[in-house]
């Protein structure tokens, strides 16, 4: 394609691209994948440098990968665990999506909000919330409730927050633009700060997301009942590592399911700021 | 509401001398602001008239409280004492026929270009009189070299074309005032130049009366009528001066000898007070 250089005309100096810019990234991901797993066969199955009870091998955690899948596809016990805990997930999401939404809105738009309402979720937000798990067993019990309000109660904080920050970030220009046409309080609200916020909002939506699914699986650790968190303890408890392995493993297609479909959502809303949208992944 | 339709003249005529010879549209005077919070006096016994077809400019250092005035002009910011009457009616608020335009073009970015022209519509009189005024707007956006743009989104515009469309969405209610916040001066200098040809065109076929708050003497010079010079500590207009280069102005002008003289000039009288 090239001809031979014209040492005349053509410069020297020739710049290389990186040889990481040069691999796809799939070929990169599968690669450290590659040597990753290459490393945890040889320090277990190859040379037994770990105990099989610690950690198991690549071979005994697949063949447990597919024992658990075929339980969940062929509808066992397993698949109900995991329908427990999807539920909860579901709606200590919708819970936490609505009062953290709200919340915001009064933080972010209202005086009393921000001056009164504010200094109380802070004060709230450092408390450990794991700490409150006990009580929720107590109020609402072993069922499901419980699980859902400890969910729910740590999703709700950075819901608020990134909902308050959203209403914040319209620039001073456009709030002056709204306020020269006359628009109303509501206007302002609706046409301006919440659309101009939604990128905050779905930032926090996805930290949400994220802590949904801790808060169901403590939730289930320390409260029983028949979710995936209960399985893997139990399996923990019966030194079953292979299976621990692989219940976190399918575990975490449903937090990344609920992440993926929090992302699709703001892409379909957020059309307008494909390239520097806050918070990053998805 | 057209601007061709004639309107009863007000009862009092301020100091300023008719230039323009059009009736008085914007009548100011004896206008005085002081913040209460500092007890600064932002301006001082303003007086100005703008008339029908004028094009006004004020121009001064930082603090001269030109943004001040405009603030008060626009309905944004109640003055302390004085007399603010547009078109025969006193301003106390945001008006639909007052226009602004500011220095950034502030298109909302999940509308389009024409959503975001019919927006003072929208806001004022609700979805379907925007929908009705989107002929208009098209109409509007042809008038700056938009045409092909109505339907994009404000993303995909240049800041010059973004700053054409928010002149676009600033004339879409026909206003009888045309409030210019430092329009371009986000802009680079070769299309700054450009874009005042352009508002000098557009004031002359709408007819607008128009009044451009700015730090650029030469901006100044080449679209106004006449340039009011403010001072600061505390803000007053010190000179008025009525510039007489011929109509159309253009570019080639700024290379002239009275170019040189007018902007020479109020350079003295801004630097004297600059330096104290």
């Amino acid at each position: 394609m090239t001809a031979t250089p014209d040492p005349e005309t053509d410069t020297v100096w020739v710049e290389h691209e990186a040889l990481i810019d040069r691999i796809p990234r799939w070929a990169a991901m599968l690669g450290l994948a590659v040597i990753v797993i290459g490393i945890w066969d040889l320090a277990t199955a190859r040379m037994g440098w770990v105990s099989p009870i610690i950690l198991p091998s690549p071979g005994e955690t697949l063949s447990d990968l597919i024992f658990v899948g075929t339980n969940l596809l062929t509808g066992g016990y397993m698949l109900e665990a995991l329908w427990t805990t999807t539920r909860t997930v579901f709606w200590a999401f919708l819970i936490a999506a609505s009062i953290g939404f709200g919340l915001g809105v009064l933080v972010g738009e209202t005086k009393f909000g921000e001056r009164a309402v504010m200094p109380y979720l802070v004060a709230i937000d450092t408390m450990p919330k794991v700490a409150f798990a006990p009580l929720f067993i107590a109020w609402l019990g072993f069922d499901i409730a419980s699980k859902v309000a400890l969910a729910a109660f740590i999703a709700t904080f950075p819901i608020i927050v990134s909902t308050a920050a959203g209403l914040y970030a319209a620039s001073e220009n456009e709030r002056m633009l709204f306020k020269a046409m006359g628009a109303t309080r509501w206007q302002t609200l609706f046409r301006l700060k919440l659309p101009n916020g939604l990128p905050y909002i779905f930032t926090g939506l996805k930290i949400a997301a994220v802590g949904v699914m801790a808060g169901a699986i403590t939730g289930e650790f320390l409260g029983g009942g028949k979710g995936f968190g209960a399985l893997i303890r139990e399996s923990a408890s019966m030194l079953d590592t292979p299976r621990v392995f692989s219940l976190i493993l399918y575990l975490s297609l449903l937090g990344l399911a609920l992440f993926f479909a929090v992302a699709w959502l703001q892409r379909r809303l957020v059309f307008w700021n494909k390239a520097d949208r806050p918070g990053g992944v998805g | 509401m057209s601007m061709a339709e004639p309107r009863p003249l007000t009862a009092s005529s301020a100091a300023s001398d008719p230039v323009g010879g059009g009736r008085p549209v914007y009548e100011i005077a004896r206008l005085s602001k002081t913040y209460a919070r500092n007890r600064l006096t932002a301006l001082t016994d303003v007086n100005l008239t703008l008339h029908k077809g004028e094009f006004v400019s004020v121009v001064g250092s930082s603090g001269c409280g030109k943004s001040t005035l405009l603030k008060i002009m626009s309905g944004l910011m109640p003055p302390t004492t004085g007399r603010v009457v547009l078109e025969g009616r006193p301003v106390t608020g945001p008006r639909a026929d007052i226009g602004m335009m500011f220095q950034q073009a502030t298109l909302l970015p999940w509308k389009t270009t024409v959503e975001n022209i019919v927006l003072p519509i929208e806001i004022r009189e609700g979805r379907a009189a925007a929908k009705a005024a989107i002929p208009r707007a098209l109409e509007l956006l042809r008038l700056v070299g938009l045409g092909d743009f109505a339907n994009v989104y404000p993303g995909e515009l240049s800041g010059g074309m973004a700053q054409r469309a928010s002149i676009c969405r600033m004339l879409i209610a026909q206003p009888a005032v045309l409030l210019l916040d430092e329009p371009f001066s986000a802009l680079d200098e070769l299309t700054r130049d450009f874009m005042n040809m352009e508002l000098q065109r557009i004031c002359a076929e709408q007819q607008a009366t128009a009044f451009l708050v700015t730090h650029s003497l030469a901006e100044a010079v080449i679209l106004s009528d006449r340039i009011l010079v403010m001072k600061p500590r505390p803000g007053r207009i010190v000179e008025e001066i009525v510039i007489d280069l011929p109509r159309p102005r253009t570019l080639e002008m700024i290379n002239t000898p009275r170019f040189g003289q007018i902007v020479a000039h109020i350079r003295d009288l801004l630097g004297k007070e600059a330096f104290q």
